[in-house]
Protein backbone atom coordinates (compact mmCIF):
# COMPACT_ATOMS: atom_id res chain seq x y z
CA UNK A 1 0.00 0.00 0.00
CA UNK A 2 3.21 2.13 0.59
CA UNK A 3 3.95 2.70 -2.78
CA UNK A 4 0.49 3.41 -3.72
CA UNK A 5 0.69 6.63 -1.45
CA UNK A 6 4.07 7.61 -2.31
CA UNK A 7 2.47 7.13 -6.22
CA UNK A 8 -0.04 9.51 -5.39
CA UNK A 9 1.64 12.05 -3.18
CA UNK A 10 4.11 12.33 -6.38
CA UNK A 11 1.08 12.94 -9.01
CA UNK A 12 0.37 15.99 -6.74
CA UNK A 13 3.70 17.06 -6.58
CA UNK A 14 3.89 17.26 -10.23
CA UNK A 15 0.81 19.12 -10.68
CA UNK A 16 1.85 21.55 -7.83
CA UNK A 17 5.63 22.23 -9.83
CA UNK A 18 3.86 22.40 -13.26
CA UNK A 19 0.99 24.31 -12.10
CA UNK A 20 -1.44 22.99 -14.74
CA UNK A 21 -4.58 21.77 -12.07
CA UNK A 22 -6.48 19.50 -14.92
CA UNK A 23 -7.40 16.06 -14.90
CA UNK A 24 -4.84 15.04 -17.83
CA UNK A 25 -1.93 16.51 -15.69
CA UNK A 26 -2.09 14.53 -12.39
CA UNK A 27 -2.67 11.15 -14.86
CA UNK A 28 0.48 11.99 -16.29
CA UNK A 29 1.99 13.17 -13.22
CA UNK A 30 0.57 9.50 -11.32
CA UNK A 31 2.38 8.12 -14.61
CA UNK A 32 5.63 9.94 -13.87
CA UNK A 33 5.30 8.71 -10.37
CA UNK A 34 4.76 5.26 -11.33
CA UNK A 35 8.47 5.64 -13.69
CA UNK A 36 10.19 7.25 -10.72
CA UNK A 37 9.43 4.66 -8.20
CA UNK A 38 10.37 1.86 -10.28
CA UNK A 39 13.63 3.34 -10.51
CA UNK A 40 14.07 3.52 -6.91
CA UNK A 41 12.30 0.24 -6.84
CA UNK A 42 14.85 -1.63 -4.70
CA UNK A 43 14.74 1.24 -2.09
CA UNK A 44 10.93 0.58 -1.75
CA UNK A 45 11.62 -2.99 -0.34
CA UNK A 46 9.43 -6.07 -0.63
CA UNK A 47 6.40 -5.28 -2.93
CA UNK A 48 4.22 -6.66 -5.79
CA UNK A 49 3.19 -2.73 -6.44
CA UNK A 50 4.66 -2.79 -9.84
CA UNK A 51 3.33 -5.65 -11.13
CA UNK A 52 -0.30 -5.04 -9.83
CA UNK A 53 -0.72 -2.70 -13.18
CA UNK A 54 -0.10 -5.78 -15.24
CA UNK A 55 -2.14 -7.96 -13.41
CA UNK A 56 -5.35 -5.24 -13.29
CA UNK A 57 -5.20 -5.34 -16.98
CA UNK A 58 -5.24 -8.65 -17.08
CA UNK A 59 -7.80 -9.13 -14.96
CA UNK A 60 -9.87 -6.84 -16.56
CA UNK A 61 -9.56 -8.12 -19.92
CA UNK A 62 -10.67 -11.63 -18.37
CA UNK A 63 -14.07 -10.20 -17.08
CA UNK A 64 -15.09 -8.57 -19.50
CA UNK A 65 -14.24 -11.27 -21.85
CA UNK A 66 -16.35 -13.49 -19.49
CA UNK A 67 -19.07 -11.22 -19.02
CA UNK A 68 -19.81 -10.87 -22.84
CA UNK A 69 -19.00 -14.68 -23.32
CA UNK A 70 -21.77 -15.51 -20.56
CA UNK A 71 -24.68 -13.06 -21.73
CA UNK A 72 -24.19 -14.22 -24.86
CA UNK A 73 -24.92 -17.72 -23.73
CA UNK A 74 -27.78 -16.62 -21.20
CA UNK A 75 -29.42 -14.18 -24.25
CA UNK A 76 -28.98 -18.30 -26.45
CA UNK A 77 -30.85 -19.36 -23.48
CA UNK A 78 -33.87 -16.85 -23.08
CA UNK A 79 -34.23 -16.45 -26.70
CA UNK A 80 -34.70 -20.56 -27.17
CA UNK A 81 -38.26 -21.85 -26.85
CA UNK A 82 -37.21 -24.53 -24.81
CA UNK A 83 -35.21 -24.80 -21.33
CA UNK A 84 -32.03 -26.06 -21.45
CA UNK A 85 -31.08 -25.23 -18.23
CA UNK A 86 -29.64 -27.52 -15.48
CA UNK A 87 -29.49 -25.26 -12.37
CA UNK A 88 -28.07 -25.92 -8.65
CA UNK A 89 -27.03 -24.29 -5.61
CA UNK A 90 -23.60 -25.50 -5.00
CA UNK A 91 -21.41 -25.29 -2.04
CA UNK A 92 -17.73 -23.21 -2.88
CA UNK A 93 -14.68 -24.22 -0.30
CA UNK A 94 -13.12 -20.47 -0.14
CA UNK A 95 -9.35 -20.70 0.24
CA UNK A 96 -9.34 -16.57 0.02
CA UNK A 97 -9.77 -15.35 3.46
CA UNK A 98 -9.86 -11.55 3.61
CA UNK A 99 -13.38 -9.77 3.55
CA UNK A 100 -12.27 -7.76 0.24
CA UNK A 101 -11.19 -11.12 -1.55
CA UNK A 102 -14.64 -12.64 -0.49
CA UNK A 103 -16.16 -9.55 -1.69
CA UNK A 104 -14.37 -9.31 -4.69
CA UNK A 105 -14.99 -13.13 -5.47
CA UNK A 106 -18.52 -13.38 -4.98
CA UNK A 107 -19.39 -9.84 -7.19
CA UNK A 108 -17.48 -11.61 -10.04
CA UNK A 109 -19.71 -14.58 -9.89
CA UNK A 110 -22.68 -12.73 -9.39
CA UNK A 111 -21.51 -10.23 -12.39
CA UNK A 112 -21.07 -13.36 -14.81
CA UNK A 113 -24.29 -14.70 -15.74
CA UNK A 114 -25.15 -17.99 -15.09
CA UNK A 115 -23.72 -17.91 -11.83
CA UNK A 116 -25.22 -15.58 -8.69
CA UNK A 117 -23.91 -16.14 -5.23
CA UNK A 118 -26.35 -16.39 -2.64
CA UNK A 119 -24.77 -16.86 0.72
CA UNK A 120 -21.02 -17.13 2.44
CA UNK A 121 -20.96 -19.35 6.18
CA UNK A 122 -20.20 -17.51 9.13
CA UNK A 123 -17.20 -18.92 9.52
CA UNK A 124 -16.07 -17.72 5.94
CA UNK A 125 -15.27 -21.01 4.57
CA UNK A 126 -17.83 -21.62 2.26
CA UNK A 127 -19.95 -19.80 -0.68
CA UNK A 128 -23.22 -21.01 -1.84
CA UNK A 129 -23.33 -19.94 -5.38
CA UNK A 130 -26.61 -20.92 -7.55
CA UNK A 131 -25.34 -21.48 -11.49
CA UNK A 132 -27.41 -22.36 -14.49
CA UNK A 133 -25.52 -24.97 -15.74
CA UNK A 134 -24.60 -27.66 -13.58
CA UNK A 135 -23.43 -31.01 -15.46
CA UNK A 136 -20.98 -31.63 -13.25
CA UNK A 137 -20.72 -29.62 -10.01
CA UNK A 138 -17.28 -30.99 -8.82
CA UNK A 139 -16.10 -29.49 -12.65
CA UNK A 140 -17.92 -26.38 -11.96
CA UNK A 141 -16.52 -26.07 -8.13
CA UNK A 142 -13.10 -26.69 -9.46
CA UNK A 143 -13.51 -24.39 -12.52
CA UNK A 144 -14.68 -21.77 -10.04
CA UNK A 145 -11.40 -21.92 -8.19
CA UNK A 146 -8.86 -22.02 -11.11
CA UNK A 147 -10.29 -19.57 -13.30
CA UNK A 148 -11.52 -16.81 -10.60
CA UNK A 149 -10.35 -17.59 -7.12
CA UNK A 150 -7.02 -18.03 -8.43
CA UNK A 151 -7.30 -14.57 -9.76
CA UNK A 152 -8.80 -13.12 -7.02
CA UNK A 153 -5.58 -14.03 -5.07
CA UNK A 154 -3.11 -13.24 -7.76
CA UNK A 155 -4.83 -9.63 -7.90
CA UNK A 156 -5.09 -8.96 -4.00
CA UNK A 157 -1.79 -10.58 -2.92
CA UNK B 1 -21.04 9.46 -40.52
CA UNK B 2 -17.99 9.75 -38.48
CA UNK B 3 -16.05 6.35 -37.36
CA UNK B 4 -16.95 7.74 -33.25
CA UNK B 5 -20.91 8.00 -33.98
CA UNK B 6 -20.64 4.53 -35.71
CA UNK B 7 -18.90 3.50 -32.54
CA UNK B 8 -21.70 4.71 -30.28
CA UNK B 9 -24.27 3.33 -32.92
CA UNK B 10 -23.20 0.15 -32.39
CA UNK B 11 -22.80 0.45 -28.05
CA UNK B 12 -26.18 1.71 -28.20
CA UNK B 13 -27.32 -1.04 -30.12
CA UNK B 14 -25.93 -3.70 -28.33
CA UNK B 15 -27.11 -1.76 -25.35
CA UNK B 16 -30.82 -1.90 -26.34
CA UNK B 17 -30.45 -5.48 -26.91
CA UNK B 18 -29.22 -6.92 -24.17
CA UNK B 19 -31.19 -5.00 -21.69
CA UNK B 20 -34.50 -5.97 -23.88
CA UNK B 21 -33.01 -9.67 -23.84
CA UNK B 22 -33.15 -9.19 -19.61
CA UNK B 23 -36.45 -7.92 -19.97
CA UNK B 24 -37.28 -10.91 -21.78
CA UNK B 25 -35.49 -12.89 -19.30
CA UNK B 26 -37.37 -12.00 -16.56
CA UNK B 27 -40.61 -13.05 -18.25
CA UNK B 28 -39.08 -16.61 -19.26
CA UNK B 29 -37.46 -18.22 -16.76
CA UNK B 30 -39.38 -20.50 -14.28
CA UNK B 31 -37.34 -19.19 -10.78
CA UNK B 32 -36.47 -16.35 -8.72
CA UNK B 33 -32.83 -17.59 -8.91
CA UNK B 34 -33.01 -17.83 -12.87
CA UNK B 35 -35.05 -14.43 -13.08
CA UNK B 36 -32.42 -12.43 -11.40
CA UNK B 37 -29.27 -14.17 -12.58
CA UNK B 38 -31.13 -13.41 -16.81
CA UNK B 39 -31.80 -9.68 -15.91
CA UNK B 40 -29.43 -8.24 -13.24
CA UNK B 41 -26.67 -9.08 -15.68
CA UNK B 42 -28.39 -9.09 -18.76
CA UNK B 43 -29.02 -5.15 -17.54
CA UNK B 44 -25.01 -4.54 -15.88
CA UNK B 45 -23.97 -5.08 -19.68
CA UNK B 46 -27.10 -3.14 -21.32
CA UNK B 47 -26.57 -0.23 -18.75
CA UNK B 48 -22.67 -0.32 -19.29
CA UNK B 49 -22.51 -0.44 -23.61
CA UNK B 50 -25.95 2.59 -23.07
CA UNK B 51 -23.04 4.58 -20.93
CA UNK B 52 -19.96 4.20 -22.67
CA UNK B 53 -22.21 4.88 -25.82
CA UNK B 54 -22.93 8.32 -24.86
CA UNK B 55 -19.31 8.60 -23.46
CA UNK B 56 -18.32 7.80 -26.82
CA UNK B 57 -20.36 10.19 -28.71
CA UNK B 58 -19.72 13.41 -26.88
CA UNK B 59 -16.08 12.76 -26.70
CA UNK B 60 -15.61 15.24 -24.00
CA UNK B 61 -12.93 14.29 -21.03
CA UNK B 62 -15.09 15.36 -17.94
CA UNK B 63 -17.96 13.28 -19.82
CA UNK B 64 -15.89 10.31 -20.44
CA UNK B 65 -14.81 10.48 -16.80
CA UNK B 66 -18.13 10.44 -15.56
CA UNK B 67 -19.75 7.76 -17.73
CA UNK B 68 -16.73 5.60 -16.63
CA UNK B 69 -17.57 6.38 -13.06
CA UNK B 70 -21.28 5.40 -13.59
CA UNK B 71 -19.95 2.49 -15.13
CA UNK B 72 -17.91 1.51 -11.90
CA UNK B 73 -21.03 2.52 -9.43
CA UNK B 74 -23.25 -0.01 -12.00
CA UNK B 75 -20.37 -3.02 -11.56
CA UNK B 76 -20.28 -2.22 -7.94
CA UNK B 77 -23.89 -2.21 -6.75
CA UNK B 78 -25.82 -4.72 -9.02
CA UNK B 79 -24.04 -7.96 -7.87
CA UNK B 80 -24.08 -6.20 -3.97
CA UNK B 81 -28.07 -5.96 -4.61
CA UNK B 82 -28.87 -9.30 -6.47
CA UNK B 83 -26.86 -11.33 -3.87
CA UNK B 84 -28.72 -9.93 -0.94
CA UNK B 85 -32.08 -10.46 -3.12
CA UNK B 86 -31.00 -14.19 -3.88
CA UNK B 87 -30.24 -14.37 -0.13
CA UNK B 88 -33.59 -13.16 0.70
CA UNK B 89 -35.22 -14.89 -1.93
CA UNK B 90 -33.46 -18.53 -0.58
CA UNK B 91 -34.59 -17.65 3.12
CA UNK B 92 -37.87 -16.33 2.81
CA UNK B 93 -38.41 -20.07 1.37
CA UNK B 94 -38.71 -18.99 -2.60
CA UNK B 95 -39.33 -22.07 -4.63
CA UNK B 96 -36.61 -23.47 -6.73
CA UNK B 97 -37.58 -24.69 -10.45
CA UNK B 98 -38.29 -28.50 -10.15
CA UNK B 99 -35.85 -29.74 -11.77
CA UNK B 100 -33.13 -28.14 -10.31
CA UNK B 101 -30.10 -30.42 -9.27
CA UNK B 102 -28.44 -30.42 -6.06
CA UNK B 103 -29.50 -27.72 -3.29
CA UNK B 104 -26.30 -27.47 -1.36
CA UNK B 105 -28.00 -24.77 0.88
CA UNK B 106 -31.16 -27.02 2.05
CA UNK B 107 -31.90 -27.15 5.85
CA UNK B 108 -28.15 -24.85 6.07
CA UNK B 109 -29.93 -22.07 7.68
CA UNK B 110 -30.89 -21.80 11.65
CA UNK B 111 -34.61 -21.51 11.20
CA UNK B 112 -34.92 -18.44 14.06
CA UNK B 113 -31.82 -16.73 13.90
CA UNK B 114 -31.46 -17.33 9.91
CA UNK B 115 -27.85 -17.50 10.55
CA UNK B 116 -26.04 -19.63 7.85
CA UNK B 117 -23.51 -21.93 10.10
CA UNK B 118 -20.26 -23.33 8.87
CA UNK B 119 -19.39 -26.76 9.25
CA UNK B 120 -16.67 -25.96 10.92
CA UNK B 121 -17.89 -24.55 14.35
CA UNK B 122 -21.44 -26.62 13.94
CA UNK B 123 -22.61 -25.48 17.04
CA UNK B 124 -24.34 -28.39 19.22
CA UNK B 125 -27.66 -28.52 18.99
CA UNK B 126 -29.57 -27.28 22.17
CA UNK B 127 -33.08 -28.67 23.14
CA UNK B 128 -34.53 -30.19 19.90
Amino acid sequence: MKPFLWNIALAFVWVTVTSTFTLENLAFGGVMGFVLLLGIRRALGETTYFEKPWVALKFVLFMLKEILVCNLRVALEVLTPRHNMKPAIIAVPLDVTSDAAITLLANMLTLTPGTCSLDVSDDRKTLYVHAMYVDNADELRASIKREYEARVLELLR
Amino acid sequence: MSPHEIIALVLAGVGCVFTLLGAIGVFRMPDVFMRMSTSAKASTLGVTSLVLASAVFHAELSLTVRALFVVCFVFMTVPVASHLIGRAAYVSGAKLWPRTGEDALKGKYDRNTRVLRGDSVRMPKSGS
